[in-house]
């Protein structure tokens, strides 16, 4: 019997799992893919979004400030990559700057701090690749960027070193109320737990729906993203959003934390929980709306272009809290942006609500610090050197557009909830995350895999699954 | 503790596939000594991409018989080792700085030595090409297992032994996919369509007959993949035709099962180190701007092969490898800085896409200067001409021309010094009037 | 493009083919006539005509592939037929360096199956593959 059962390695069920890995409990997160960070929390902007979005009072803009706070002292504590870049939202038109006003008085509301509007002459200073449509912007200095992956891994890891189990290719089929709590029927056999935490993306609704007369509807909203060269990673320093115009909500333009520059996303209602697949009109709309910001964005220097799920709920906010009609039973779904943002703080706040249910003391060996797998492609020359005369397979460069090394390779495979996947890898250690996605390194590292974790070149896969690389 | 070395070196060259081969070999024919050259190549034995190349038809220029790139290469590396030149394997280079007096700086790491430093008098930069990606074409779709670039999938069968798929579609006709629809095709695959986005094929028309025509493998010119089906492995693609700008024509598209899509779309060469150290590059080749004796920018840095622009056939690597190799010794022999030096431009007329080289030093050229090129279009009857200045001193006729055949004239020196006032030299194609 | 087109009685046969002997390509159209005699038609020099008779008469090709060597730092080395063999053989080639097995060291040249699938031409190595270090 476990107390806690999350469904759902997201970045949302990482940062539960993490926080309560800080209490003596029994807990155990499922999850039906082969590693963590395989849905929603994979496949979005990667942005610390200040706080001025969300309406005043609801606990989506409670959990935004909190988290945007939590997430640099958090980045320090488990080592990924976090930068507080600042954002614009750029007014593309005279009518916009009541909305810009709108979004200023929300932001101060909110508790946002820094917040001013600027005109275009500081813009062209701020940001000299601005199109000339851009009248003026709000400027929020808070606002940030983040790996997801690094965000999302680190927070597993370190609940899987303070005891959490993780059981990955668990998928949960059926859950029925049963007196002491729930039991989880699941691709792996039988879980009973006291407590569950729902947090299953786009699929939250369909077990809430299992436990719960008071229907849920979760709707995919897809959005595609075109990924440019690290060549183009210095077109913007700040994340630069729009204001919606008439042709539609807007679409981002954004340097990620290690340099590239993202584009998008579009907003798509889906009926497919899966539909994660691009399209050749969302991808030419995500440049032309990029465009509008930052005039010209040149197709060639694209590296790559995925498309991620939103989970939209149809009540527009969070759903965070036990279910009405099912004790024991806490939802946190409709997590959609700023989720990856709140994340931190929605750990902290869901940990709290178990508190509540279940009071636990707190462990005295918790671990609060990760250290993460070091980078070559950062460090300077003598750490270089260091890390080379310590293990000589950091010396032995496997992908050589990130220059990531078989160190780094070996170092994600054997740590806790090592990689087993060439994307598990990928995304640990940025192989395969360059220009010739993986072209050159896709064999080396699914030879690494293979010797690592013993087995045959031919078991080693993509994500899991039938995602296998050779048929002889 | 491991001891790391300091070397030094008058000739570092950046990968061991065939035009390093070549160009440490001409150094060394050059009068440069065999141990003052080092070879810097990444996988743990020379050939380079020769060593997945085991089909036919690699050195009738050259050697006037037909070898397989093993055996090609198994020549280069004969003599390279028989001259003694020394190379670290299993290393890479990571950066390469210059010093204020114009010497190079070449950082390198390895498992057996780390990172350590190599100074040179003159760098050659042969570290050849990657395939362009599926995420550089914008091919929309899902993106489960089992689409490879033709030169991965090469790797997997030639090297490994393993087959990366049973059914496959081959997206472009340059010469990997080809041959690889063949290699697949023989090793029990069924390659079911090779779908070429441009009008016509970028491989070589031999290529086409014996690869794709004797196993009834279809060509369909004027068509792309328009969409990927496969959550977790590729279960179908969506072929379409396309319009004169390349864009898919609703209506004709046609669904394709398959698990397996390989990419054969273009080659890019692969200049991180030389942008790093700020060799200048012409957009056309995607390699570096070369002078007569393929000399970047930068003094005493030199490229040649698939990293200064990408061929067809190998033996034309191990002609200009060799003579960079040439050159770079005479460099480091006490050759100057042509920096400023006066100099006749090479320049694309119409249709001509790029030239290499695109400027000569009359002064430094050989007798007979050897300008290769590519055109733009597929040209039938063509007529190429060549102005000094403004006056056409040259002019031929040609057959056919196409984007996938590596063109090339020669000019003689004495014609260059003897036109008085030489500022500039065009090459341009158009097709005769018929 | 290698259908052929039967006429009535099918003599003479025509087959279209894509002369490779130099980039030009020309589409040759050779005819067989029922008394043994080859033409050639569309070749633009004497080269596509020796390439269509020969093409029609007794196509051969050189085949190219792998075999699996046994103890080799590789598990594949690369393999040639050591001259051209009948186009109508290359899958009774095929099929038989998929049983074979090399042992290693295997040495550039070395002959690894003699007279394959009975067209007396050898199966060379085109590459050496040391043997496997077991320490």
């Amino acid at each position: 019997m476990y107390d806690v059962i999350i469904i759902g390695a997201g970045v949302s069920g990482c940062a539960v799992a993490r926080e309560l890995s800080a209490y003596k409990r029994k807990t155990a997160v499922l999850e039906r893919s082969s590693d963590v960070c395989e849905g929603t929390s994979k496949a979005n902007s990667g942005i610390v979004h200040a706080g001025y979005d969300a309406k005043p009072g609801t606990r989506k803009a409670a959990l935004n400030l909190r988290g945007n706070i939590l997430m640099e002292s958090l980045s320090k504590q488990l080592d990924f990559p976090f930068q507080r870049n600042g954002s614009l939202v750029l007014c593309f038109e005279e009518a916009g700057r009541g909305k810009l006003e709108e979004l200023l008085e929300r932001g101060k509301e909110n508790g946002v701090e820094g917040l001013r509007i600027v005109e275009r002459e500081e813009l062209a200073v701020l940001e000299p690749n601005l199109s000339d449509r851009v009248i003026a912007a709000l400027y929020a200095p808070t606002g940030g960027i983040v790996c997801p992956f690094g965000l999302t891994i680190a927070l597993a890891e370190n609940a899987s070193v303070n005891g959490v189990e993780f059981h990955l290719d668990t998928e949960v089929n059926k859950i029925v109320k049963i007196e002491e709590g729930y039991r989880l029927e699941t691709s792996k056999g039988v879980f009973r737990t006291k407590v569950v935490v729902n947090a299953a993306g786009v699929y939250a609704d369909v077990f809430h729906n299992m436990i719960s007369g008071h229907k849920l509807h979760i709707t995919p909203r897809k959005g595609e993203y075109c990924l440019f060269d690290k060549t183009m990673g210095g077109y913007v320093s700040h994340t630069v959003f729009q204001l919606p115009t008439k042709y539609g909500k807007g679409i981002l333009v954004s340097p990620t934390v290690h340099g590239n520059l993202l584009v998008g996303p579009t907003a798509e209602d889906i009926a497919d929980k899966e539909g994660v697949n691009t399209t050749a009109s969302g991808l030419e709309t995500v440049l032309e709306r990029g465009e509008m910001s930052v005039g010209h964005l040149p197709a060639g220097k694209i590296i790559t272009s995925f498309a991620g799920l939103r989970a939209h709920e149809e009540g527009n906010d969070f759903v965070i809290g036990e279910a009405e009609d099912a004790k024991g039973f806490i939802d946190v779904a409709g997590i959609e942006s700023p989720g990856l943002t709140c994340a931190p703080a929605i750990g902290e706040y869901v940990a709290g609500i178990i508190q509540d249910i279940l009071p636990a003391e707190r462990k005295e060996d918790f671990i609060g610090e990760r250290k993460g797998i070091f980078g070559m492609w950062e460090a300077g020359h003598e750490e270089r050197k260091k890390m080379i005369h310590e293990n000589p397979a950091y010396a032995n460069v496997i992908c050589r557009c990130e220059l990531v090394t078989e160190g780094e390779i070996m170092d994600a495979i054997h740590r806790p909830l090592g990689a087993t996947t060439v994307d598990g890898v990928k995304r640990r250690t940025r192989a395969g995350m360059g220009r010739c996605q993986s072209g050159f390194c896709a064999p080396k590292v699914v030879e690494i895999l293979a010797r690592e974790l013993g087995r045959d070149i031919g078991e080693i896969t993509k994500a899991g699954g039938n995602s296998g690389f050779l048929t002889r | 503790m491991r001891g790391y070395m300091d070397k030094k070196a008058d000739i570092v060259i950046v990968g061991g596939g065939p035009a390093g081969l070549a160009a440490a070999a001409g150094a060394c024919k050059e009068g440069v000594k065999a141990d003052r050259i080092c070879i810097v190549e990444r996988d743990g034995e020379l050939g380079g991409i020769l060593n997945q190349c085991i089909h036919n038809g690699f050195g009738l220029h050259t050697f006037k018989e037909e070898l397989t790139g093993p055996e090609y290469a198994a020549r280069y590396i004969g003599q390279v080792e028989e001259m003694g030149i020394p190379c670290l394997l299993h290393t890479i280079v990571v950066d390469i700085r210059m010093e204020a007096d114009g010497r190079k700086k070449v950082t390198v790491m390895n498992r057996s030595d780390g990172m350590f430093e190599i100074e040179a008098g003159a760098v050659i930069l042969a570290m050849g090409c990657r395939e362009r990606p599926r995420g550089a074409l914008n091919i929309p779709g899902y993106r489960p297992a089992g689409i490879y670039s033709a030169g991965t999938a090469q790797h997997y069968v030639n090297i490994e032994g393993r087959m990366p798929g049973k059914e496959a579609v081959i997206l472009g006709s340059g010469d990997i996919g080809l041959i690889m629809a063949r290699r697949m095709t023989l090793e029990g695959a069924k390659v079911k369509l090779v779908a070429e986005l441009m009008p016509y094929s970028g491989g070589l028309k031999r290529n086409i007959v014996q690869c794709l025509d004797d196993y009834g493998i279809p060509l369909k010119l004027s068509h792309t993949v328009v969409d990927i089906d496969g959550k977790e492995r590729v279960k179908g693609v969506t072929v379409a035709e396309v319009d004169k700008n390349r864009r898919p024509v609703p209506g004709t598209e046609e669904y394709i099962s398959c698990d397996t899509l390989l990419l054969s779309c273009g080659l890019i060469p692969e200049n991180e180190l030389s942008l790093d150290m700020g060799v200048a590059l012409n957009p056309a080749t995607s390699g570096p701007v070369v002078n007569e004796s393929l000399e970047t920018n930068i003094p005493g840095v030199f490229a040649c092969g698939n990293v200064l622009h990408v061929h067809d056939l190998v033996d034309y690597v191990s002609e200009e490898a060799e003579n960079a190799g040439k050159n770079a010794a005479v460099y480091v022999q006490g050759g100057k800085n042509k920096t400023g030096e006066e100099s006749v431009a090479v320049r694309c007329g119409g249709g001509v896409r790029y030239t290499v080289p695109s400027i000569i030093h009359i002064a430094y050229m050989p007798e007979e200067q050897v300008i290769r090129f590519r055109v733009g279009n597929v040209y039938k009857n063509a007529c190429l001409t060549v102005r000094f200045n403004d006056k056409v001193v040259m002019k031929m006729n040609k057959r056919v021309m196409a984007p996938g055949e590596m063109e090339q004239i020669k000019l003689k020196k004495n014609r260059l010094e003897e036109f008085e006032g030489l500022r500039e030299i065009t090459l341009s194609v158009q097709e005769e009037d018929s | 493009m290698q259908e052929k087109e039967k006429l009535p009685g099918g003599w003479p046969k025509k087959t279209e083919l894509t002369c490779i002997r130099c980039p030009i390509g020309c589409m040759l159209t050779v005819t067989e006539n029922q008394d043994g005699t080859i033409g050639v038609t569309g070749n633009t020099c004497s080269r596509g005509e020796e390439y269509g008779k020969k093409e029609t008469k007794d196509p051969t090709r050189t085949v190219t592939s792998t075999m699996k060597v046994k103890n080799g730092t590789r598990p594949v080395v690369p393999v040639k037929t050591k001259g051209d063999i009948p186009k109508g053989k290359i899958a009774d080639c095929m099929e038989a360096l998929k049983r074979a097995e090399a042992e290693a060291p295997v040495r550039i040249g070395d002959i690894l199956l003699k007279n394959v699938a009975g067209t007396g031409v050898d199966i060379v190595a085109t590459k050496s593959i040391g043997k496997e270090k077991t320490d």
